[in-house]
């Protein structure tokens, strides 16, 4: 059973938050593509600027599955907001403009309510322990495709499938491995309103 | 293989477009944001997907030298850069022309130092505006991918033999995964026949190029090269005619959004006449009479469809993403001004100069722009032209 917490049929903005490395912008693009391959206008970039390996990262997605779309500015109002790496909470103020009744998504090992607790979130909430994950099924604790699993449960923006070809296309011999990790992470997923 | 809508970076598809325009040479000093155009053709070339020379040069102005020596023997040459490396191509750039050299080059445009900038903006086209290049616009990656192949056949066609560049803002599109159209080969194959140079550069049969001029005879080249520039026009049309044809996307110099009974028009170049549409859409629902104009095709200017297409409207307001340090206004307005100078019936031209150096202008921003525009035509400006969205 697939949350639905989030409208998705007209536009959806999705910010991503990661460090230089994790796979912030694979993430992104790997969504655009799904989408654009589900017949659906989308996009992805990077904030633009110069990447260090480290360094917080911030990828964004536009998906309408209406009507090509033509803003290319950063998202400034997401809908949804999807944080790789957990220590960035303490020092990225994550949920910046992200709607009322928007959806954060984050790779914590802590309970949901912990994290509410801790860092005074209110809206709707995904946890996944993604690096638990990625480091079982891929041997190391990059966590872009665990995560892009972690969304999909949270949201249904585009259907797991989907992104099956675009991982095929991006990995080579490690997309089966990077398949399961999504799948997993897409099982394991909590969400709560 | 059919047609496919794929999603990719618009610069992955740049180097699929030189892919399936079947490039014999390419030679090109990475640059960001350009990069991700050569290293993909780079690989596509190392893994044997493509059969062409990739000469890696210390330079861009090495680049673009290369790029002269292989379009002189005739093959089919293509390279790509930005900011800095536009300006350091710069004196190159006229040999190409003049020479008529059919060299196609994407700029990945962004600002110049200094302050070091890697971000948009088109002080970097602007500073080459007269080196006698094609130039083209491009608003999206899918005009971008077209205009790459419609390039090629613009630049090698016998009544044109120049050299074209495709101009793409950096990051807003040559980072952006999106949708793109990509035809299948046979079909890109009957639309660009093989390049065939009349009189290439051939050890057996020698000919010089680019030969010394006294003053008896450099002016005459020149006027035959503006005459050259000019008559080129017909063959753009053409060509965006025939591509239309063949892939069911049209193309025209300068393209209206909305203008039909527009008292009020907001002209933009590249990237940020998409995001301008939305202004003008929530205008228009606000009943205010405002349409858009895209300028596609930069070089040769469009006068015709520049002033028929502004003719009836009271207010022409012009975004420029540069500046003319001390001049008149941005550099995009300066010229239509002058179009327009000598006409009976003509707007009020107001300018605008924002987006430098990467900034975003918004829906809002424009809608702000385009009511200053018109507050200006009332009340008349201090200034040449004003800056937007400095802050103070």
């Amino acid at each position: 059973m697939e949350a639905k917490l989030i409208n998705t049929t007209g536009l959806t903005e999705i910010r991503w938050h990661g460090r230089g490395g994790q796979g912030a912008v694979t993430s992104a693009e790997l969504v655009a593509q799904a989408a654009i391959n589900e017949g659906k206008y989308a996009q992805a970039f990077p904030a633009f600027g110069a990447e260090r390996r480290g360094a917080p990262v911030v990828a964004f997605v536009r998906i309408n599955s209406n009507e090509p779309i033509r803003v290319r500015a950063e998202i400034a109002e997401p809908d949804v907001v999807v944080v790789l790496d957990p220590g960035l909470l303490r020092i990225v103020n994550v949920t910046l403009g992200l709607k009322a009744n928007g959806m954060l998504v984050v790779n914590t090992k802590k309970q949901a309510e912990q994290i509410r607790k801790e860092f005074s979130i209110n809206c709707s909430l995904a946890t996944v322990d993604a690096t638990k994950i990625a480091r079982e099924l891929l041997g190391v604790p990059i966590v872009n495709t665990s995560m892009v699993g972690a969304l999909l449960r949270a949201t249904g923006v585009v259907r797991l499938e989907s992104l099956f070809e675009p991982l095929r296309q991006r990995f080579g011999r490690l997309a089966e491995r990077n398949i399961s990790a999504m799948k997993k992470a897409h099982e394991e997923t909590l969400v709560k309103e | 293989m059919t047609t496919q809508r794929i999603g990719i970076e618009v610069s992955r598809a740049i180097a699929i477009a030189a892919k399936l325009a079947n490039v014999d040479v390419v030679s090109a000093y990475p640059i960001t944001p350009q990069t991700h155009i050569v290293e993909d053709i780079a690989e596509l070339v190392a893994d044997g997907e493509l059969d062409a020379a990739y000469i890696p040069v210390e330079s861009e102005h090495s680049a673009m030298s290369a790029c002269l020596g292989a379009s002189a023997v005739g093959a089919r040459t293509f390279t790509a850069t930005a900011g800095q490396g536009l300006e350091l191509m710069h004196e190159v750039l006229y040999i190409a022309s003049s020479m008529r050299l059919p060299v196609v080059m994407t700029v990945a445009n962004r600002a110049l130092s200094a302050p070091l900038s890697i971000w948009c903006d088109h002080s970097d086209v602007m500073a080459v505006r007269d080196t006698g290049w094609i130039q083209i616009f491009a608003a999206n990656g899918q005009e971008t991918f077209d205009n790459v192949l419609c390039a090629f056949r613009i630049a090698e066609d016998q009544r044109v033999l120049l050299p074209v560049m495709i101009h793409l803002d950096g990051f807003y599109l040559t980072h952006m995964v999106e949708p793109i159209y990509v035809p299948e080969q046979s079909k890109v194959d009957k639309f660009l026949p093989p390049y065939e140079y009349p009189l290439p550069l051939d050890p057996n049969k020698p000919i010089t190029m680019g030969a010394f001029a006294p003053p008896n005879i450099y002016t005459e080249t020149k006027k035959a090269q503006q005459a050259n520039l000019t008559a080129a026009k017909e063959v753009i049309l053409q060509c965006w005619r025939e591509f239309g044809n063949f892939f069911g996307r049209y193309y025209s110099p300068v393209e209206g959004y909305r203008c039909e009974k527009a008292k009020v028009l907001l002209l933009v170049m590249g990237s940020l006449s998409e995001t301008a549409m939305s202004a003008i859409d929530t205008l228009r629902d606000e009943g205010k009479e405002v349409g858009l104009i895209k300028l596609r095709l930069w070089r040769p200017f469009p006068f015709d469809e520049i002033r028929r297409a502004v003719r009836d409207a009271e207010v022409l307001i012009i975004l420029d993403r540069a500046l003319s340090f001390g001049g008149p206004a941005g550099p995009v307005c300066s010229e239509i001004r002058s179009a327009l100078y000598n006409e009976d019936k003509k707007p009020k031209v107001i300018s605008f100069v924002g987006g430098l150096g990467g900034r975003d202008i918004s829906p809002d921003g424009f809608k702000e722009i385009i009511n200053r525009g018109i507050e200006i035509s009332q009340t008349g400006s201090e200034q040449e032209f004003e800056m937007f969205g400095v802050r103070e």
